[in-house]
């Protein structure tokens, strides 16, 4: 009921009282006031500006209890100890209310500053979700399967790194914008990955994260309407969720590209994204989420497995690789081009990048090259480089393909 | 306005160029543009190199009495070799600096916000 004002009241409220800790938890408060009073009182006329200003006065009556203690104990500190310093806490500091246009831009400085490269990358993630999305800290724990106390002292400690720091709860000016902007859209497909990538597990959470990072990617969208890859990125995760149906069968094993019933996949997120990724490319200033999602528009344009135009694919892989020379890009590559020109041909550029450390660490690798193995019909490096992916501890419904896989000849 | 510490972690001692060495005036040029740079923004507030660890005296006090240890408190891999101390607007602004640093290229350079003191009031004499 109150996740659709979380962020922009977590954003108002961290500018009013200069405290991002303090005015979560008074947002918190707030909303726990208004699940007391609305029912008895009824909604009031603008939720969102009673949510803003109650959370607000409880912020700065903290803030003054705080402020209280520290006095007494400095007070306290003097009267033992003469001339010592006292350290008290610093003055609670108030943003300036000039200089800020309201609403929009306070929503996009709390995403920046949940996103900062000084903060730890995992910490990130459950800060936006916390934070901007307004998920509780259980299910955040629940959704990266970590112990809740672990997700809580990590938010915790992220929060007082943004405080001690001095993190500034602002925009990054233009010329900061790319770097910075890259860091968000990280965090938003990790959202999405962990959602979509790790189908085990409590699969209700698991596409609670995927819904919240389109969420993420259409807000942002909304809020920056000219970055190319904020569009993109959106265009991607669409294009990539449209298929969530079909990935899993029945008995919740996972289902290849290939394999899956394309009549399950949600025709209007793919026409979303389709369009939006022909939108961003537009624009001229291509970059790794725009590529992918034109990747991704390959596969939902093919009306079967056997019409992809692979050969594009291959082509747009080359494409990524000169702006993300990730061994992955270089992997699937490979595979795009066994799928053009034959196994022989992406066995040799798969087999010029497992050298990558990096890379035999990723079970995806040994599966591709297992089943390249198997279309030369090479059975026993075939099940060499399967054992070599299960080894890896792929999440369970890779695992369940996998021990299928080995013994289907 | 927040004070950070920049603690330089960089080469050790006999990896440094010797003095008068034309290395060694270039890095002397290098750090001379970074800091000029600093003092010009108005955000210097000290910068210097340490003497050595081996020139390094622990002290501490246990029982009232005071205990001297020949050497740095803590033994690390990395040599820490200096400080800059400067007063920026925030953490961005801070980590920009850092990165002028000579140091940053071979070495390592920790930002670390310094805690503001409110001092108490001068207790009257007597």
């Amino acid at each position: 009921m109150f996740r659709a004002h979380w962020w922009a009241a977590v954003a108002a409220v961290t500018r009013q009282v200069g405290d991002l800790e303090v005015a979560e938890d008074a947002v918190q408060d707030a909303c726990a006031a208004a699940l007391a009073q609305w029912p008895a009182e009824g909604v009031p006329a603008s939720p969102r500006g009673w949510l803003i200003g109650t959370a607000r006065h409880k912020a700065l009556d903290r803030l003054r209890r705080d402020r209280r203690r520290a006095d007494k104990e400095a007070e306290a500190m003097r009267e033992r100890w003469g001339g010592v310093a006292g350290s008290g806490p610093a003055e609670p500091a108030p943003l300036p209310a000039t200089g800020w246009a309201a609403g929009t831009d306070d929503e996009l400085a709390l995403i920046f500053t949940c996103c900062h490269p000084a903060l730890d990358p995992a910490a990130r993630v459950g800060l936006t979700l916390r934070c901007v999305c307004g998920l509780a800290t259980a299910e955040i724990a629940a959704a990266f399967l970590i112990p809740e106390p672990t997700m809580a002292q990590r938010l915790v400690r992220a929060k007082r790194k943004i405080r001690q720091a001095g993190i500034a709860f602002r925009v990054p000016g233009r010329e900061d914008l790319p770097a910075r902007l890259g860091a968000v859209l990280r965090v938003v497909y990790l959202v999405f990955t962990e959602g979509h990538l790790a189908a085990g597990g409590d699969a209700l959470i698991r596409g609670e994260l995927c819904d919240q990072a389109i969420r993420l990617a259409r807000a942002l969208t909304a809020l920056l309407p000219g970055e190319p890859e904020v569009t993109g990125l959106l265009a991607l995760l669409l294009l990539t969720d449209a298929r969530r149906d079909a990935r899993l069968s029945p008995a919740g094993d996972l289902v290849l590209l290939a394999e899956q019933d394309r009549s399950r996949w949600d025709r209007a997120m793919i026409d979303e994204g389709e369009a939006l990724a022909g939108q961003a490319l537009r624009l001229g200033r291509p970059g790794s989420y725009q590529i992918q999602a034109a990747i991704a528009a390959c596969h939902s344009g093919a009306a079967t497995a056997a019409d992809t135009d692979w050969r594009e694919i291959a082509l747009l892989y080359g494409e990524l690789i000169r702006y993300e020379p990730s061994p992955m890009a270089a992997a699937n590559r490979a595979v795009a081009v066994a799928m053009s020109e034959g196994p022989a041909a992406g066995l040799v550029i798969l087999d010029t990048v497992s050298g990558d450390t990096r890379l035999a660490r990723w079970p995806q690798l040994h599966i591709a090259r297992a089943e390249l193995l198997r279309q030369l019909g090479r059975r026993a490096e075939a099940v060499a480089a399967y054992e070599a992916a299960m080894a890896l501890e792929p999440p369970a419904p890779e695992r369940a393909y996998l021990a299928r896989r080995m013994h289907e000849w | 306005m927040v004070k950070y510490m920049f603690l330089l972690y960089g080469r050790p001692e006999e990896q440094l160029p010797e003095p008068g060495s034309e290395e060694f005036e270039r890095m002397r040029a290098e750090w001379g543009v970074a800091t000029g740079a600093m003092a010009r923004a108005g955000v210097l507030l000290d910068c210097a190199p340490l003497q050595p660890p081996a020139a390094a005296t622990t002290v501490s006090v246990r029982d009232g009495e005071i205990l001297l240890t020949d050497g740095p408190a803590a033994e690390i891999k990395e040599h820490f070799g200096g400080y800059t101390l400067v007063e920026c607007a925030d953490l961005d602004e801070a980590l920009k600096w850092a990165a002028t640093l000579p140091v940053a290229q071979v070495g390592k350079v920790e930002v670390r916000p310094v805690v503001q003191v409110v001092a108490p009031a001068e207790q009257p004499a007597g």
